[in-house]
């Protein structure tokens, strides 16, 4: 029993990493939803995006259109997913749910020839004497670039939502997609475009697995993440800044646990394990009295009948 | 230009047609990567349809077929009357483990007690651990409103711990040598679902067919099945009708969750034998895409199980003979979910080709 | 049953049908957990069962099957290929043990192999791998090179093989380094890198500077490369990340096995047994033992090595207390293999619960 060994510095640092993709897939899903659309096929696009970042990073050298391949390739499958529901209108649940099941297969088949390979490593920010510095350094100054491009997005996203025309709309589409339709948007379009980038940042979440945290490429490799992500859009309550500190809750309780068994503490992981899962829900129930917060039209389906 | 026009009511000559053009567009595209990947598309497509069916060894595939479809029946009928009824239990996963964890666990309490009320008293174990499961979004959503898309999905994840925690602590087999996963029961004569293995029945096949045929008779001639779709069709209709929304949501997510409950205790019982860590392979999930390819309709469910069966059984089948990876059956699958969901606008609406006016 | 002798016969009828077709053409089959190209456990079994193949040349078909999930879905696939008229199948996961036997009893010409597990029948064998043995090797290595007299072992679960690989490695770090203090980590999982790659992070930041894994993926010895700190290679060699961090390698050595059970069908006078083989006969192998280990600690890695492939040493020799401070094993007294088989406790010296 001995808590000395664990260095809060790094356990904040580790869990910042760990956190990463779970906060680049659940702002991009935070984004879809307030636009009114349930994307389940998170998992899905994450992998794909692994496996695109990974092959194309291994085949260029570059991590960066590594990066990039993963946003285009996480938002390629998720244009699939547009398709079904913004113009075939089928069912979101069941369409994501397929979105997912094929994910996994199109990245495994692609992914065959990439196992055991090593990706180029993605070069930390040098800060300098910044990073030396005690506490702060580690935590703040220590990481790769694109932590903190998921930490930019995040503030992009609230800014979006809070200030602009472009994020007024975007929630006027997700509360009532028939007045939004009445005042002359174009529901269809906007949702197009939230289903793009929620896939694009789901892709980037996914390479920050396989190029960044692991970093290797195996089948299945993103193991759950998506639907953690899903989860924690929840949570947030569809507030961005919630989004990042619930990413880091979560995050946060994965490496603890893993801490505290490292310290010779007896827990039982399965519990622990479950905690941000009835954290959620308690969550969920407190919101509900607050009935403004989730979107209206979640998960409904809109065609133009007028 | 071509524009949708939504049809007064669904086209019935459309929504038989639409899954047979999906099958063959996804044959079409399936062919396409199977050549890509340098195996024979007519074979391969041959492999997986054909084969289980009647191929040199369908006196076992068919057997497999009611093995495979009959947890997803039973789930997905569950979960339909639900999503017609605009009540969104995305946690059949969830419902499925409990029911299975508690079912066997009252057999498993029994152990080795030989005695003719063991298996009964497990299968209303496992109906009430799904039910209760299902029960939480309920009464949340009742109670609060909260929104029981999101509870349902989130108590699949804290399910899938439990799940783990059994296995390795309460229910480990004690003659197990310490390895993760409960006694077999398919060595407890009093405490199995097989009612013949030899042809692949077992309890949760014949749960499934009556299940469908009660939910046949339920939509059609019973109150409540009409109080189901008048909520999901024109709710503000419903609540003229003096229909009950609490009653009706405890109702559907009750059913649906007793019958995902169900279905994992004979799945634990029959085909799978134990609770293990991962004795749940997204038969829950599975089941809701299977209810929405059966257009919500007992019968169809049954079809659109069938043919899931079917691509898994021939998928497996390909792997064996023809060396495809596994990767690619899901690819396949995932395409013919995604021809089945998207050609469903043909049976809803109308292509219409417009003159552009000027405006 | 009915059914039984329908494929039974079916079986036969096939089998008689094969032997007219390719003149006596041995067909064997693998059942893996996980994708071929898992970087660990399956790929590893895949890759011995393809040198068996190459071995054998025309004399025998390989086929497989992979990612079948444990449970009712495993006994179709490995009905299936009996079907098919494979004459010897290999199952290569723990969990497919009852399925295995099932099927084994419904065709009882054919023979079946079941890895790591304990059930065996008249035409079903269990095999599996003293990897203790390999673990003790490593976990002296483990114990002359940490500098801060801290090792990590990520375990996936609490049964008796990842039990006893934590209690050989702590048995031989300590004797290569009284001072020496291991921290387990239990993942509960076979297979989730990003998991893995986490408690590796997790083990370093308290100060661990060697990390043994018990799971599947290559992850931990990324994340190390990464991040600094020594790793050894897990079932495959993982020799992409020699010299540094990986040190040396347990290597699951199946293809002798598979080499001999093959050729005794070919022979018919395949036996059931329950092999349970370590470095002596090859199954357990260390890897390559790079330059970054001190020539001095590799000649006594490999000492020990060579006294357990001969017999003269065992890695569970008393005096052991077990970790309540209970005696064990008196002075010189040896492990039997019923008490081996079913370790469920860790010896003196290592700390924390197994989880139960």
């Amino acid at each position: 029993m001995d808590l000395s060994g664990i260095n809060p510095v790094l356990l904040i640092a580790s869990l910042m990493v760990a956190a990463t993709p779970l906060l680049l897939a659940a702002i991009g899903e935070l984004v879809v939803e307030k636009a009114g659309v349930l994307n389940l096929g998170v998992e899905g696009m994450m992998i794909t995006g692994a496996i695109s970042g990974f092959a194309v990073a291994v085949e260029t050298g570059s991590p960066w259109l590594g990066f990039l391949a993963a946003a285009a390739g996480g938002a390629l499958l998720s244009a699939l997913f547009a398709l079904l529901t913004q113009v075939a209108l089928a069912n979101h649940v069941a369409s994501g749910l397929a979105l997912t099941l094929f994910g996994l297969g199109l990245s495994a088949l692609i992914g065959q020839s990439y196992g055991g390979q090593k990706p180029p490593a993605m070069a930390k920010i040098d800060l300098g004497p910044l990073t030396d510095l005690p506490v702060v350094g580690p935590i703040l100054f220590g990481h790769d670039p694109i932590l903190y491009l998921g930490i930019a997005i995040v503030a992009a996203v609230w800014a979006l939502l809070k200030f602009t025309r472009l994020g007024l709309i975007l929630r006027a589409v997700g509360e009532n997609h028939e007045a939004a339709h009445a005042l002359g948007y174009k529901v269809v379009r906007i949702r197009v475009l939230a289903i793009l980038f929620g896939g694009a940042c789901a892709g980037l979440g996914g390479a920050y697995i396989s190029l960044i945290r692991v970093p290797q490429w195996t089948d299945g490799m993103t193991a759950g993440v998506g639907w953690i992500a899903l989860a924690l859009v929840v949570f947030a309550s569809w507030k961005p800044w919630r989004v990042l500190a619930g990413a880091y809750l979560f995050g946060g309780v994965t490496v603890l646990q893993l801490n505290l068994q490292a310290a010779g503490i007896a827990i039982p992981v399965e519990y622990l394990s479950m905690s941000p899962y009835v954290i959620t829900v308690i969550v969920l129930v407190i919101l509900s009295r607050d009935k403004s917060s989730a979107p209206g039209s979640l998960g409904r389906i809109f065609h133009a009948s007028s | 230009m071509i524009r949708l026009e939504k049809r007064p009511q669904p086209s019935r000559a459309w929504s038989m047609a639409t899954p047979v053009l999906a099958v063959i567009a996804t044959m079409v595209f399936g062919g396409l990567l199977f050549a890509a990947l340098g195996k024979n598309p007519f074979q391969s497509i041959e492999t997986i349809f054909w084969e289980p069916l009647f191929g040199e060894f369908s006196f076992y595939y068919r057997p497999q077929l009611l093995v495979k479809g009959a947890p997803l029946v039973l789930i997905a009928i569950g979960l339909s009357l639900g999503f017609r009824a605009g009540i969104w239990n995305i946690g059949a996963e969830g419902q499925y483990i409990m029911g299975a964890i508690a079912g066997a666990g009252v057999g498993l309490a029994f152990y080795p007690l030989d005695a003719w009320y063991v298996f009964p008293l497990m299968v209303i174990a496992g109906a009430l651990g799904g039910w209760a499961w299902a029960m939480l979004p309920a009464l949340l959503k009742v109670k609060f409103g909260t929104n029981e898309i999101l509870v349902s999905l989130m108590l699949v994840y804290v399910a899938e711990q439990l799940l783990a925690s059994m296995s390795l602590g309460l229910l480990k087999n004690p003659e197990g040598f310490g390895f993760p996963g409960s006694r077999n029961l398919n060595d407890y004569a009093a405490g199995n679902s097989w009612i013949a293995q030899d042809i692949g029945l077992h309890w949760g096949v014949a749960a499934a067919l009556i299940a469908v045929i009660f939910a046949y008779v339920l939509l059609n001639r019973h109150m409540a099945g009409f109080q189901i779709r008048l909520s999901g069709e024109a709710p503000r209709a419903a609540r003229f009708a003096g229909v009950n929304p609490t009653r009706l949501i405890l109702l559907c997510l009750g059913l649906a969750g007793a019958l995902a409950g169900m279905a994992g205790l004979f799945e634990v019982s029959g085909p799978a034998g134990q609770v293990s860590i991962d004795f749940n392979v997204g038969y829950g999930f599975t089941a809701i895409i299977v209810a929405f390819l059966g257009r919500l309709h007992p019968v169809g469910i049954l079809l659109a199980a069938a043919l899931m069966a079917l691509t898994y059984i021939g998928g497996e089948i390909a792997q064996g003979n023809l060396g495809l990876p596994a990767a690619a059956i899901q690819v396949f699958q995932g395409m013919l979910l995604f021809f089945l969901l998207a050609l469903d606008l043909l049976t809803n609406y109308r292509l219409r080709r417009t003159v552009t006016e000027g405006n | 049953m009915k059914l039984t002798k329908l494929l039974a016969g079916a079986a036969l009828a096939l089998g008689l049908a094969s032997t007219a077709m390719a003149a006596d053409k041995t067909k064997v089959g693998f059942i893996y957990v996980g994708p071929i190209n898992d970087g660990g456990w399956s790929q590893h079994h895949h890759e011995s069962a393809k040198k068996m193949a190459e071995h054998f040349g025309d004399k025998v078909e390989l086929v497989y099957q992979e990612s079948v999930p444990e449970g009712a879905d495993a006994e179709r696939a490995i009905t299936q290929m009996a079907l098919q008229g494979a004459d010897i199948i290999f199952t290569t996961s723990f969990g497919y043990m009852d399925a295995t036997l099932n099927v084994a009893k419904k065709f009882p010409k054919v023979k079946f192999e079941h890895a790591t597990g304990y059930k065996t029948a008249p035409n079903m064998s269990a095999y599996s791998a003293r990897f203790y043995e390999g673990r003790a090797v490593t976990g002296f290595i483990a114990g002359k090179m940490t500098k801060s007299n801290k090792i990590g072992y990520i375990g996936s679960f609490p049964i008796p093989e990842v039990i006893r690989g934590i209690n050989s490695t702590y048995i031989h770090a300590k004797k290569a380094n009284p001072d020496v203090k291991i921290s387990v980590i239990w993942l509960n999982t076979w297979f989730d890198p990003a998991k893995e790659a986490d408690a590796t992070q997790a083990l370093l930041d308290q100060g661990v500077d060697v990390v043994l894994a018990h799971t599947d993926s290559t992850a931990p010895l990324a994340v190390l490369e990464k991040n600094g700190g020594y790793g050894f290679g897990q079932a495959a060699d993982m020799i992409e990340f020699a010299p540094k961090p990986r040190l040396s390698s347990i290597i699951d050595n199946w293809a002798p096995y598979y080499i001999q059970e093959v050729q005794a069908v070919i022979d018919g006078t395949w036996a059931s047994h329950n092999a349970w083989d370590g470095i002596s006969t090859g199954m357990v192998g260390i890897g390559e033992i790079t330059d970054a280990v001190p020539a001095e600690v590799k000649a006594e890695a490999l000492a020990m090595k060579e006294a357990i492939a001969k017999g003269e040493y065992h890695p569970f020799t008393g005096p052991l207390n077990k970790q309540d401070g209970s005696p064990w094993l008196a002075d010189g007294e040896v492990a039997d293999d019923g008490t081996l088989a079913g370790l469920n406790f860790y010896v003196e010296g290592v700390d924390g619960d197994i989880p139960q």
